[in-house]
């Protein structure tokens, strides 16, 4: 076996252990109990799927997708902060509640 | 010298999905936020961070090579950051974690006493 074609069996490897995390997240995002779990379950996502456009970097050769990658990285950081502050502002919003923030009678907490 | 490349990109690209694999396992096995938030931020970063390595060391070029190395910089600064202003807006909101965290001083710090410790959460 050469070694192209190992790297061919690890990619297909990781790929496949990739998918199974995605599908792991994303019955975390659907089960979790509070507003902060599934928003911390996105925040997972995202760095999951940074790892998955590297895979397909390395599998297809066109590294231009690293720039894809790093741009993600940066909206989803700056998603999970905006999300931290909804959560502060709003209170943790369970589910099944509205996912409304009314602002006037919102708990401030500080 | 390819060829060392090649295998060295593949198991490391092996390692980093086995983190992410491991990571959302975490995620959804522990029983609260806060112990979630430990498995997603450390091993979830450390996985795609792997995986870029190995990205930037199949790259050919410089400039690929230290826009990854930026990257992944980039992601191990920003990812506790994130997980502590996450973790500080659902305390601050209410959300219980697990009875067994015993020595609770963040609650003693903002003056806050569990009263129910076992709630839904």
């Amino acid at each position: 076996m050469s070694a192209t074609e190992f790297l061919e069996i690890c990619v297909a490897i990781s790929l496949a252990l990739l998918v199974l995390s995605f599908a792991l997240i994303t019955i975390r995002i659907v089960r979790g109990p509070t507003f902060a779990d599934r928003v911390l379950a996105l925040d997972m996502l995202v760095s999951v799927g940074i790892g998955f456009i590297a895979v397909i970097g390395v599998k297809t050769g066109f590294y231009l997708y690293i720039d894809i990658a790093i741009a993600l990285g940066l909206v989803g950081f700056l998603a999970t902060v905006a999300f931290a502050r909804y959560v502060m502002h709003c209170g943790d919003v369970l589910g099944g509640e509205s996912a409304m923030c009314y602002g006037s009678d919102s708990e401030k907490q500080r | 010298m390819s060829g060392f490349l090649d295998v060295l990109v593949g198991v490391m690209i092996v390692i980093g999905a086995l983190f992410a694999v491991v990571a959302s396992v975490g995620l959804l096995r522990f029983p609260d936020l806060y112990t979630r938030m430990h498995a997603a931020s450390k091993a979830g970063t450390l996985g795609s961070g792997l995986m870029l390595l190995a990205l930037a060391l199949e790259a050919p070029h410089l400039d690929i090579f230290t826009r990854a190395v930026a990257g992944v910089v980039f992601f191990l600064l920003t990812a506790p950051v994130s997980a502590h202003l996450l973790a500080r807006a659902a305390y601050l909101t209410g959300v219980k974690p697990v009875p067994q965290t015993e020595p609770d001083d963040y609650s003693r710090a903002i003056g806050v006493t569990r009263s129910d410790p076992e709630g839904e959460r």
